[in-house]
C-alpha cells in the first residue's frame, strides 16, 4: 500500500536557525496538543500546535525520525511545514547526553522547568529508539 | 642624529606590527561576514513560515490578542538597542546609539517615558558612563547570536509589555533599534516598533496568486495565536540580532581596512624621515672628516 500512496507531500522541518529536513514524503505523523495526527496527501489546510514529542516522516527512502520542542504544524496544498524553535533529527541526537540530561532533570525539584526538561529529553530518546 | 634615526626605526617597526594586527582583524571580519550572512539566510525559512502562519490566523479569524492590542493612552515605551560587544568597528555602535537617542527624543515628545534594554557591551558602557538607568542588558554574543538569546530577550520584553498599565515595569510599546545590513558597504541604523504587533505588513503581504487557504485551527484559533505570536516576536528579534551581527562585522572590516591603509601611509612617512636623518648623519660625518683633514693640512702647512 505504501507504494501506492507514493510521495505527494512536500515537507519542510524548520528550526529557528536552520532547515532541519526538507523533501518529499508520503506521510507525516506528529503529536499536536489534541493528540497524534497523521497527514496524507490531500489533507485539509490545518494549523496546529505541537507538543514536545517525536515526529515521523515517511519518505520513499525510509522513515525519518525527529524530535521537536513544541512548535507548529501547518498544512496547506500538500505542503507540510513543521516549525519548532529546536528540532533535531534522530541521527543528530546524542543519546548519552540526552540520558544524562534526563537524569539531571529528574533530580530537580518539582516544577514547570523540570516537567519541560523531562518531556523534551524523553521525546528525544523516543525519537532515537524509534529510529533504531 | 643617530639617536633619532634609531627612534624612527622603532616607530616604523611598531607601526608595522600594528598594521599586521589590523590586517589580520580585517581578514577575520571578512571571513566571518560570510558566515553571518549564511546564518541570516538559514534563519529566513523559519521567519517566512512563521509570518505566513501568523497572517493566516489573522486573516481568517477575528482575533484580539493582548500582543496586538494598542494601549489607548501609552505613557511608557521600552527600547531595545542592539550594539556590539567589542569596539574597533568604526562608528558602528556610535551610530546605532545616535539613532536610539533620536528615538528617545521622539518618544519623549509624544509624552512617553523610556525604559532602556541593551544588547551588547558597548551600549551598556555608554549608559553606565552617563549614569542612565538600564532595565536589563544582555552581552557576550554580538557577533554570533543564537536563537536562545533572542528567545530570552523576547520573553523579557513580552513580559514587560503584557503587564497592566500602572504596574511596576509595565511598558505600552516596544521598539527595537538595530543596524540593518544592506550591503557590505551600507549598513543603516534603523528603529522599528515591535509591539503592539502590526500583523499585516506592506512588504510581506501575500500576493494575490498565493491566496491563503482556509485553515482549520487546532485546538482553536486563539490558542494557536497564543503560541504563534511570542515566537513571531522572538523570531523578529533574532532577525534584528543577525542583521546587527553582519553589520558589525562589515563595519569592523571597513574600519580595519582604513586602519591598515593609514598604517601603510605612516610607515611610508617614517621611512622618508628616517632616510633623511640617515643621510643627514652621513653628510655631517663627511663634512666632519673633510673639516678635520683641512684643519690637519692647515696645521701641517703652518709648521713647515
Amino acid at each position: 500500500m505504501a507504494g501506492d500512496i507514493g510521495t505527494g507531500l512536500q515537507v519542510e522541518m524548520v528550526a529557528a536557525d536552520r532547515v532541519v529536513w526538507s523533501g518529499e514524503a508520503s506521510m507525516v505523523i506528529a503529536r499536536t496538543s489534541e493528540g497524534d495526527l497523521g497527514v496524507l496527501r490531500g489533507h485539509a489546510p490545518l494549523l496546529s500546535l505541537l507538543v514536545d514529542a517525536a515526529v515521523e516522516i515517511s519518505t520513499p527512502e525510509g522513515v525519518v525520525h525527529a524530535a521537536v520542542d513544541g512548535g507548529f504544524l501547518s498544512v496547506a496544498a500538500d505542503r507540510v511545514s513543521i516549525l519548532s524553535e529546536h528540532a533535531l533529527l534522530a541521527e543528530e541526537i546524542k543519546i548519552d547526553e540526552v540520558k544524562a540530561e534526563l537524569e539531571a532533570a529528574e533530580g530537580m525539584p518539582t516544577g514547570d522547568e523540570r516537567e519541560v526538561r523531562i518531556r523534551r529529553a524523553s521525546a528525544r530518546i523516543r525519537a532515537v529508539e524509534k529510529a533504531s | 642624529m643617530a639617536v633619532s634615526l634609531r627612534e624612527y626605526r622603532a616607530r616604523i617597526k611598531s607601526t608595522e606590527s600594528m598594521k599586521k594586527i589590523t590586517r589580520a582583524m580585517e581578514l577575520i571580519a571578512a571571513s566571518r561576514i560570510i558566515k553571518a550572512q549564511q546564518r541570516a539566510q538559514a534563519a529566513a525559512p523559519y521567519a517566512r513560515e512563521l509570518t505566513r502562519a501568523v497572517s493566516a490566523v489573522a486573516t481568517f479569524s477575528n482575533v484580539d490578542h493582548p500582543l496586538t492590542k494598542e494601549e489607548e493612552n501609552p505613557v511608557k515605551a521600552a527600547v531595545l538597542i542592539v550594539t556590539s560587544d567589542r569596539g574597533l568597528a568604526g562608528a558602528y555602535s556610535g551610530s546605532v546609539l545616535k539613532e536610539a537617542e533620536r528615538l528617545f527624543e521622539r518618544l519623549r515628545d509624544e509624552g512617553k517615558d523610556v525604559d532602556i534594554f541593551i544588547a551588547g557591551r558597548k551600549g551598556e558602557a555608554y549608559f553606565k558612563f552617563r549614569n542612565r538607568p538600564v532595565v536589563q542588558s544582555w552581552t557576550g554574543f554580538s557577533d554570533q547570536p543564537s536563537y536562545d538569546v533572542a528567545a530570552e530577550i523576547g520573553e523579557a520584553l513580552i513580559t514587560a509589555f503584557l503587564k497592566d498599565q500602572g504596574e511596576e515595569g509595565d511598558v505600552d510599546e516596544v521598539h527595537v533599534v538595530y543596524t540593518r545590513f544592506r550591503s557590505m558597504l551600507v549598513q543603516e541604523p534603523t528603529a522599528v516598533r515591535l509591539l503592539p504587533l502590526e500583523i499585516i505588513e506592506g512588504e510581506q503581504a501575500p500576493e494575490a496568486s498565493e491566496a491563503l487557504p482556509l485553515y482549520e485551527f487546532e485546538p482553536s484559533p486563539e490558542s494557536v495565536l497564543d503560541g504563534l505570536l511570542p515566537q513571531y516576536v522572538q523570531s523578529r528579534i533574532f532577525f534584528a540580532l543577525l542583521q546587527a551581527a553582519a553589520s558589525e562585522l562589515a563595519a569592523r572590516q571597513k574600519a580595519m581596512k582604513s586602519a591598515t591603509d593609514n598604517a601603510e601611509e605612516l610607515i611610508k612617512k617614517y621611512t622618508r624621515i628616517a632616510n633623511q636623518a640617515r643621510q643627514a648623519g652621513i653628510t655631517q660625518e663627511i663634512s666632519e672628516i673633510v673639516g678635520g683633514v683641512n684643519a690637519l693640512a692647515d696645521s701641517n702647512a703652518g709648521s713647515e
